[in-house]
């Protein structure tokens, strides 16, 4: 091995071990545990002297053992730490069903305003007034996107908008003397919270077959309904990344059951200013601000999923909600002969209210339906672009927002859907969603969002197209061994599941193997 | 449009290549009824001043915390978040990351939550604790759940001073549910919980300090509970009351569930916030919401991967532990960042000021003329009676620029016992001037209502 003029080894490849255990750029960090101790404080607060004659004998006898750390050792705890993150500011994330797109900063700013950030879910309403405002500024927005009555903010993200909606169906058919409908249609492209959510409020889950072309067969519905029927959660756009063609003979055919059409909306960012929900025939529908309406997503939460109901649904509707009063707007907390009640503590998300309400300000109902078009231009340009290379599942249908790949194109290479997304990241890309859904094998579903320009599509696609030809050469290593640029090569899931390890511990506190 | 990319021309050049006539035709499965068959009448793109001036307007009609006295908590509470919690958690690759479902490119994310459990397990005392919930409310209503799947009972008990708002979200979650006992509210820290405790009890819920501000004895309900092959529920809505009370994994608690967002996060009118979940070791699995856990990778090194997703719904669909999918990831960054600039000395010092500021408070409402305290314990909240029903003269000291307190009645209306109670809270922000103003104004208000 050469050396340069400072001792430090210049050749390329090197692999061993360094003092820092990281290498240039590429940080590797310790546990904060391992880096502060119980002494180290970043903050300055002074040691008061307590009376304990209102502590009742609760005062804390057992140790804290928390570690500490100064603020200069927190900044660059944090900071090498993010920098093992991929994220959509340094690189695409086309990860299908999780709409990436660009987190414009105005919203951050907007959030931090003392107005906003700085007041109390229960402070007098007469001091709240500007917060009501926004809240019924972003319901008027949502229900004119959708075309749909009312609109409940609370839920706290798209699950929760889900039980929320699905709580109303229930409520609505109970008030209606209708208690027998006990039975939940669900496509088998549906996300995994459909049948979670259905479960969950008792229901049984019945699911539906989609055609060959990906999409649900309103004959294969009518079949599934009968008076036992509560509810369809249909998404549309589907999983598949395809509209529902039939979805208003569908609505019609639920109606007509007397059961609800409930349409998990996540996908709502292809349509949003271009289709209205409501016009569907849908009764309830989710909407993630956290996808559709860019708050961040921040490495897995905060979310949002306020939900839109229908006029039979609307008297449904959970607390709180925002109406028009004789002194200005003010918010309904109780209602006496409320059915459903209450689903989270005070009012939801506002914080993710400011960031959607502002980023709608920011497109106005043109930049919306310019979003969603692009959204669908995009993933068209990455089908049109790969089809011949990759294989795609159903073809019958222009694609929605996302584009869909099956994992034919790598039989008998001796590659996997995940080892071809693991190379993907060695090219400098997040993969794409991976075996979702569960109806295509080795699915790979990309959604580009509207954020990403042609050149960024052109380098994805040129990236594809070559990993493809290299898995089809036979050069199975560099997938099966992929990544090797990352902070991480492989980890080992079944090791983490079978002996977990969920917490950080002295090693002298751990318990010593047996001899 | 400021947020896309493409120019006309490019727009034109990629429908060539798609081999479409044009932006429509790739939307040609959309019934021809539904496909922009309608005017929004929602206004134009706007430039980011003009946004700007419009939100900062509807800002402007609040009155923030900031602006004066303020004594608001009941379930959330204002506190000193340090600028680096805030700055770090704008940082792109924390911002703008998703899930990190790709443990090879989010090892930032997967290490922090790593620390994340690791911080609430230590200060509850437990074995373990996930990633993070929606928030209190909502992780106690999933306690409750999962207390029932281990137990495989039943009867639930709600104590009497469990914040209402929880109450009515666990009502919501066990709709109908006959085996739900929600006791009475109980602003005077009484009520007897623990007799009511069967053997078809699967939990009992009790909350320290409680929705009034009493500190409750989490040893004597954890014996009764135990004795009776039931689980206690610990609910804390003030987290930083850890760093002064014994633990309640100490105490015998089985499922502990706290509001988190008095570490690190600001009010934002009520959210975004996050729920904490710590257990003990052998309930994991069933257990909700994500969990990170360590492995190697491999060249062995060590690194941290979500794990036991065996529980959650994209796996196990209809059988799966709850419906939930999204944590509050970001919010449970900006409360191990400030968790971590506290460690033990500052966590333990910030939660004695807090105390300190209360005892103040207490004190000074005492000396306020047909003011009653009604606790003989605290943390850093508490509820006082006036002579005189609460509301409007809450609403009175909030037009004279100070915010007094939550008016029961607020979370509890029609219940003519709460009608004259008032909780309020201080913490490291409260000053001597604040609580100077607060008891002037009060005993003005009182005359005045009593006139």
């Amino acid at each position: 091995m050469s050396m340069n003029t400072h001792g430090r080894p210049t050749g390329i490849g090197t692999s061993g071990s360094t003092a820092t255990s990281g290498s240039a750029l590429i940080p590797d960090e310790p546990l904060l545990f391992e880096i502060g101790d119980t002494e180290h404080s970043g903050v300055d607060l002074p040691d008061v002297k307590i009376d304990d004659s209102f502590l009742g004998g609760f005062e804390r006898k057992t140790k804290l053992d928390l570690a500490g750390l100064t603020e200069p050792e927190a900044m660059r705890h944090y900071v090498r730490l993010s920098r093992m993150n991929h994220s959509i500011d340094s690189g695409m994330y086309p990860l299908g069903s999780c709409t990436m797109k660009h987190n414009p900063r105005l919203n951050e700013k907007m959030a931090r305003l003392p107005g906003f950030s700085d007041i109390h879910p229960l402070q007098p309403l007469s001091t709240v007034q500007g917060a009501l405002e926004l809240m019924n500024q972003l319901s008027h927005w949502l229900l004119t996107l959708t075309n749909t009555s009312a609109v409940a903010l609370s839920p706290k993200a798209g699950a929760h908008g889900e039980l929320l909606g699905m709580m109303a169906i229930k409520a609505a058919q109970e008030a209606a003397g209708q208690t027998h409908r006990t039975i939940v249609l669900v496509p088998e492209s549906a996300h995994g919270t459909n049948p979670a959510t259905a479960a969950f409020l008792g229901y049984t889950v019945k699911p539906v077959p989609a055609k060959a072309d990906g999409t649900v067969d309103v004959e294969a519905v009518k079949a599934a309904l009968s008076p036992e029927v509560a509810a369809i959660m249909l998404t549309n756009p589907n999983t598949c990344g395809l509209f529902e063609p039939q979805v208003i003979e569908i609505a019609q055919a639920v109606h007509d059951a007397g059961a609800f059409f409930y349409c998990d909306g996540a996908n709502f960012n292809a349509i949003m200013g271009v289709v209205r929900p409501g016009d569907l025939g849908i009764d309830a529908m989710h909407i993630n601000l956290h996808k559709t309406f860019s708050t961040p997503h921040g490495g897995g939460g905060p979310g949002a999923g306020p939900v839109v109901l229908s006029e039979a649904l609307a008297p449904f509707a959970p607390v709180p909600f925002v109406r028009k009063g004789e002194k200005g707007l003010e918010l309904v907390e109780h209602v006496e002969e409320n059915a459903l009640g209450r689903v989270t503590a005070f009012h939801g998300q506002m914080g993710m209210y400011v960031r959607a309400l502002t980023y709608m300000l920011s497109h106005g109902g043109d930049g919306l339906a310019q979003a969603a078009q692009d959204a669908v231009l995009n993933a068209n340009y990455i089908k049109a672009r790969l089809q011949h290379i990759f294989s795609v599942p159903f073809p019958d249908y222009p694609t929605m927002h996302e584009a869909l790949f099956d994992d034919s194109f790598l039989r008998d290479t001796g590659v996997t859907t995940l080892d071809f997304a693991k190379a993907l990241i060695d090219e400098g890309f997040h993969p794409m969603t991976m075996y979702f859904p569960l109806v295509v094998h080795g699915a790979m579903l990309v959604e580009p969002t509207e954020s990403e320009s042609k050149q960024t599509l052109d380098r994805f696609c040129d990236v594809m197209a070559e990993l493809a030809a290299d898995a089809k050469s036979g050069n199975a290593t560099r997938f099966t061994s992929a990544p090797v640029k990352a902070p991480r090569r492989r980890l080992d899931e079944t090791r983490a599941a079978r002996q977990p390890v969920l917490k950080w511990e002295r090693s002298a506190d751990l318990p010593q193997a047996a001899e | 449009m400021r947020y896309l990319p493409h120019s006309a021309s490019e727009r034109a050049e990629m429908l060539g290549v798609i081999g479409a006539a044009d932006i429509d035709a790739l939307f040609s499965a959309v019934p021809k009824s539904a496909l922009k068959s309608f005017d929004l009448g929602l206004p134009a793109h706007s430039p980011e001043f003009l946004v700007e001036a419009h939100m900062r307007a509807l800002a402007a009609k609040n009155h923030a915390a900031g602006d004066g006295p303020f004594f608001v908590g009941a379930g959330a509470y204002r506190h000193h978040v340090p600028a680096t919690v805030d700055h770090l958690i704008q940082r792109s690759e924390w911002l703008t990351a998703y899930t990190p479902y790709q443990p090879e490119i989010s090892q930032g994310t997967l290490q922090m939550l790593f620390e994340f459990q690791t911080q609430v397990a230590k200060i509850t005392g437990m074995d373990v604790a996930n990633a993070s919930l929606y928030d209190g409310s909502t992780g106690t209503a999933e306690a409750v759940l999962m207390a029932k799947r281990l137990t495989k009972k039943n009867k639930v008990v709600l104590s009497g001073g469990l914040h209402p708002h929880y109450r009515d979200v666990v009502k919501a979650y066990l709709k109908d549910d006959p085996d739900l006992v929600c006791l009475a509210p109980s602003p005077e820290g009484q009520g007897d919980i623990l007799s009511q405790i069967d053997g078809n009890t699967a939990a009992i819920v009790v909350q320290t300090p409680d929705f009034y501000g009493h500190l409750r004895d989490l040893k004597a309900a954890a014996d009764a509970a135990h004795a009776q092959g039931a689980l206690l529920i610990v609910v804390i809505t003030e987290v930083v009351s850890l760093g002064l009370l014994e633990a309640p994994g100490a105490l015998g608690a089985d499922i502990v569930v706290c509001e988190g967002q008095s570490i690190g996060n600001a009010l934002n009118f009520g959210g975004p916030y996050l729920g904490l979940m710590a257990t003990r070791k052998e309930f994991i699995r069933q257990m909700p919401g994500r969990l990170c856990g360590e492995t190697v990778d491999a060249d062995g090194n060590r690194g941290f991967v979500l794990t036991l997703s065996t529980r959650e719904q994209h796996i196990r669909r209809e059988k799966a532990t709850s419906n939930i999918c999204t944590n509050s990831g970001l919010c449970a960054l900006a409360f191990s960042i400030h968790m971590s600039l506290l460690g033990e000395a500052g966590f333990t010092r910030l939660a004695r000021l807090n105390h300190h500021n209360a005892v103040k408070l207490a004190r000074m409402l005492g000396t306020v003329p047909g003011v009653e305290l009604l606790n003989k314990s605290f943390f850093n909240e508490m509820t006082i009676r006036l002579p005189v029903p609460a509301a409007p003269v809450v609403e009175m000291l909030a037009q004279a620029g100070v915010l007094a307190g939550v008016p029961v009645s607020r979370l509890e209306p029609g219940n003519p016992e709460v009608e004259n109670l008032i909780v309020l809270a201080a913490t490291e922000l409260t000053t001597h001037a604040d609580i100077e103003m607060l008891a002037e104004c009060l005993h003005a208000a009182i005359e005045e209502d009593a006139q």
